[in-house]
């Protein structure tokens, strides 16, 4: 039960991580285009990141 | 963290260890090697016909730019010898004109120096010629010279009066 | 076209060996009272169990079960042989010993030791017991686990994978020796090859490196990528679903960064210049922490837990068809689950992609922090 909570609680900050990473990526892309590969690509870097520490945190709880 | 500790299989991480090492080693010896030697082979080969094609753009430019240069010096050059034959031409005629002066000048100087030579020519032959009238006087005085005093006298102021010298 | 030729030979060989091995796999299940429904899945519970035994290694490949007319559970795949480490030294035998049973019922004996199969595991029996006898939460109490070498379902995708993609490469490595540019399957390849080491080997590692780490991050980044999409086709692999295989191609990375790092990077680690002298040692902790530990766990756990939670998904969204079944009828449950299950097939094939690159970029920059040569302090 409490697990569950854990992960919920997980993924509620996983999921804030991410839109901030996502959103920032956006307005970034919207401010300089020529940037867009380069911006994505660190995106997609420190998403994976959070990501891995959200799976790391899910699995410490499993 | 127990469940996932539960699934993990260590026969299957010492085999999947196994045959990944054996793959890696094959893949890198077999296929990744050629394959990336032959890739930047090809790239560096285009890379140098790039080179190449860039070289010859540049030769042929410079080829272009050596055209006009040797045709701006042709023209330069031309426009070298028009001016120098003008300034020949001029120098001619300024030198002959000098000359001409020069000439001139002297032949007057020496026009000068004759008139000069003929005035002072005249003048010994005037004086000559007062000399001689001297002379004669003199001689026709003293051919009369006893007629009287008086009259010796007269002659010699009457002689005097029509010679004006000079 | 020659190489796709090739290689749909190969795997036409390949399908033709498997399935004239099957035929003498075809058995009846002897432990119908085991299996309630004779293994069918219907219920939520045995959709749950199902696609957690999917998750899970197998001893033995088989591709799809029914019961015929006469009542009898057939499976259709072939046994794989299973290698253990027991107590008395090696044993092998093959899996079909089983009979494909999964809770420790059937016993196997070889060489005077018993063996039993319970949740994809498999068990050495003590040498008095005659049957696996479990306590309450359902573990065994007279029978321990045993090293299993076993070529698995895994280890057997690992190798059909890892041939194919041999066949395949060093098939376009041979192409370059009479041509420049590659004909047919090459030049699907080549712009691959090209894009790993263009964008992720050369600007993470760097001009002067990236040479002699291409080659790991090629095969790490193939490997990652086949073997996610062969999950998601109906031979129903998971290998990079498990965790045994993404913490070797973790470790691979880890050495691979530890033994390359250099003075500078070793010096940053342990005792960073520039900073108080008694924060140095905290410092160093997090750092080693972080170098030793968390990079390589954040690498194996992330690809595992993708493609688990990858295969979770489609299979939960297949199981629609069942469970729905009640509430929405026959062809509404079986068309909702099919439109579902194939967008989310679509996003795993993106996802697929998205945890190979993913995988090979960070090795790459783990890689690239490691060999960075620290000039600019």
């Amino acid at each position: 039960m409490y697990n569950l909570i854990g992960a919920g609680l997980i993924v509620i900050g996983a999921g804030i991580g991410l839109g901030q990473i996502g959103g920032k990526a956006m307005e970034g892309i919207a401010r300089q285009p020529e940037a867009t590969g380069k911006i994505q690509t660190a995106m997609i870097i420190i998403a994976a990141l959070l990501e891995g520490l959200a799976f790391g945190a899910l699995f410490l709880g499993k | 963290m127990e469940t996932l500790l539960n699934d993990f299989s260590p026969g299957l991480f010492v085999v999947s260890t196994i045959l990944l090492l054996a793959l890696i080693a094959l893949m890198i010896k077999f296929a990744w090697k050629p394959i990336l030697n032959s890739l930047e082979e090809r790239e560096s080969g285009i890379n140098n016909a790039l080179e190449a094609a860039d070289n010859a753009r540049k030769e042929m430019q410079n080829l272009q730019s050596d055209n006009e240069q040797l045709v701006k010096e042709a023209r330069e050059e031309r426009d070298a010898m028009l001016k120098e034959a003008r300034e020949i031409k001029e120098k001619m005629i300024s030198e002959a004109k000098e000359e001409a002066k020069g000439v001139a000048t002297t032949l007057i100087e020496n026009a000068q120096a004759s008139i000069e030579q003929e005035k002072q020519a005249a003048l010994a032959e005037i004086k000559k010629s007062v000399a001689d009238l001297s002379i004669g006087i003199a001689e026709s005085v003293i051919k009369r010279e006893l007629a009287s005093k008086e009259d010796q006298l007269q002659l010699v102021e009457g002689i005097l009066k029509e010679v004006t010298l000079n | 076209m020659k190489i796709a030729q090739k290689s749909i030979q190969f795997l036409t060989i390949v399908v033709i060996a498997l399935f004239s091995i099957s035929a003498y796999a075809v058995a009846a299940d002897k432990n119908q009272d085991s299996q309630p429904n004779g293994g069918q899945v219907n219920t939520k519970k045995e959709v749950e169990e199902y696609i957690l035994h999917h998750i899970k290694d197998s001893h033995d490949f088989s591709l799809f079960s029914y019961t015929n007319d006469a009542g009898e559970r057939k499976h259709l795949g072939f046994p794989l042989p299973v290698i253990l480490w027991s107590s008395e030294g090696l044993v092998t035998f093959m899996s079909s010993e089983f009979h494909h049973n999964d809770d420790g019922h059937v016993i196997v004996e070889k060489e005077g030791l018993k063996f039993a199969k319970i949740h994809s595991k498999i068990y050495e029996l003590e040498s008095d017991a005659a049957t696996v006898v479990f306590d309450d939460t359902h573990h065994a109490t007279n029978a321990h686990k045993v090293l299993d070498f076993s070529i698995t379902k895994s280890a057997f995708g690992l190798l059909l994978i890892g041939l194919l993609m041999l066949l395949w490469f060093s098939k376009l490595a041979r192409q370059y020796k009479t041509r420049k540019v590659p004909t047919g399957f090459g030049r699907i390849l080549e712009p691959l090859v090209l894009y790993v080491r263009d964008e992720i080997a050369r600007p993470n590692i760097g001009e002067q490196h990236y040479r002699r780490f291409t080659g790991y991050l090629l095969t790490v980044f193939f490997f990652i990528w086949i073997l996610n999409l062969a999950g998601l086709t109906p031979l129903g692999f998971n290998v990079t679903g498990q965790l045994a295989v993404t913490a070797c191609l973790a470790i691979f990375t880890l050495v691979i960064y530890t033994v390359s790092g250099t003075k500078g990077y070793w010096m940053h680690m342990i005792w960073m210049p520039g900073v108080p002298v008694l924060i140095r040692p905290v410092l160093a902790i997090i750092e080693l922490a972080g170098a030793l530990v968390i990079k390589p766990f954040s690498l194996l756990v992330r690809l595992f837990a993708n493609i688990s939670a990858g295969h979770i998904v489609v299979m939960s969204l297949i199981a629609i068809m069942f469970t729905l079944k009640e509430s929405l009828g026959v062809v509404g449950a079986t068309g909702l689950s099919l439109l579902l299950s194939f967008f989310i097939t679509l996003i795993e094939v993106l996802v697929a992609f998205l945890q190979a690159y993913i995988f090979t970029m960070l090795s790459a920059l783990f890689i690239g922090m490691a060999v960075d040569d620290h000039e600019h302090h």
